[in-house]
């Protein structure tokens, strides 16, 4: 069991990090992308708008973090 | 774009020549066209993303294990290094052949939303780091605190090995050598091919363990947050396109569009720096005076 959570945790820090609200962000970034180009969309431009948002909102809550510690 | 053209590997990168009949003047030559120079265009870029990263690893790995073989003996710790590097081998030669069977499409949506989350992750610290809100990764510090935990830990003498050295650098290369490992393997399939993303992660590899050979300890010079900060970009870019097509998006201008999404990410990440390093610098006085 414990060597089960480590592999989890492993595979959870390898892709998730240390902010799982840019994962899931992404997974709707994503979602969207695929729902508007089947819709008959054009959606390049989704995903880039989206990681602009979700780096930016990311760095900008960790920075206020830091500066109340 | 595949089937339009007929794709000859040669060495680690790609010529290409028309599909159509050649004419018969010029059967006997090559013809360079569009679709092959942007498709040259982005294997070099692809090989600069996976050389970088993979440098970036292995000054890591190399720094983990010099820190243990300097203090303990090599013998243990070169074990444990070849025992990690066979590890890595197997996952490789095990995850390659595998996705072969995976349709590119469903390929490129997996390995793009994978990337893009592996690549954030760089970035998002780049950044920090870059912009004073993390403390900069400091090779030298980190050899320093490896010398002093093997020097620390006591010698369980099993035998002849050397556990703790073989354990440190075991879990040193591995760890450091499955991000290299998953970013090849993501290369090469949603690529299609694996020349350059190989060709870049061996020569690497290489020129980091050469540099070490020749420096004899760790690689301070190498300007590491900066190029994490590149690779960052260079993921997260790769990330975006690949995903972004596995999803069905047909990006403007084809395989060029991985350039300006390269430059827009880039972009950016340079202003969220500046604007990050800025507000740093405006509050400090605040806080000191709190």
């Amino acid at each position: 069991m414990k060597y089960l959570r480590s592999f989890g945790r492993f595979w959870w820090n390898f892709i998730v990090g240390d902010d799982w609200r840019v994962a899931a962000g992404l997974v709707v970034a994503f979602a969207l992308t695929w729902l508007l180009e089947h819709e008959g969309m054009s959606a390049w431009w989704v995903l880039p708008l989206g990681v602009a948002l979700l780096l930016f909102e990311s760095l900008w809550r960790e920075a206020r973090s830091a500066e109340t510690q | 774009m595949l089937d339009r053209l007929d794709v000859l590997h040669t060495n680690a990168f790609v010529t290409c020549t028309t599909a159509e009949p050649a004419h018969p003047l010029r059967r006997l030559r090559k013809v360079p066209n569009a679709e092959c120079s942007r498709r040259m265009t982005h294997d070099i870029v692809l090989f600069a993303a996976a050389f970088l990263a993979s440098a970036v690893e292995a000054v890591e790995a190399l720094t983990i294990v010099l820190a243990v073989g300097v203090v303990r003996g090599w013998r243990s710790t070169l074990i444990g290094v070849g025992a990690a590097s066979l590890v890595l081998a197997a996952v490789a030669a095990a995850l390659g052949p595998a996705l072969q069977h995976i349709p590119i499409e469903t390929l490129r949506f997996v390995v793009g939303a994978l990337l893009l989350a592996f690549g954030l992750q760089w970035l998002r610290k780049a950044i920090l780091r870059a912009s004073g809100y993390k403390p900069l990764h400091d090779e030298a510090e980190a050899f320093s605190r490896g010398r002093q935990e093997a020097g620390s830990a006591g010698t369980v003498d099993r035998g002849r090995i050397d556990w703790y050295s073989f354990t440190v650098a075991f879990k040193g290369v591995l760890l450091e050598g499955l991000e290299v490992a998953f970013i090849v393997v993501s290369f090469g399939a949603a690529q299609g091919h694996w020349g350059p993303a190989v060709a870049a992660a061996v020569a690497a590899g290489v020129l980091v363990v050469a540099a070490g050979l020749v420096v004899r300890g760790p690689l301070q010079r190498v300007p590491e947050n900066t190029l994490k900060f590149v690779v960052g970009v260079l993921l997260s870019s790769f990330g975006i396109f690949w995903g972004g097509e596995g999803a069905g998006v047909e990006w403007p201008g084809g395989d060029v569009a991985i350039l300006g999404v390269i430059g827009f990410v880039a972009l950016i990440s340079l202003v969220f720096t500046r604007a990050l390093r800025r507000r740093r610098i405006a509050l400090q006085p605040v806080a000191a005076q709190g």
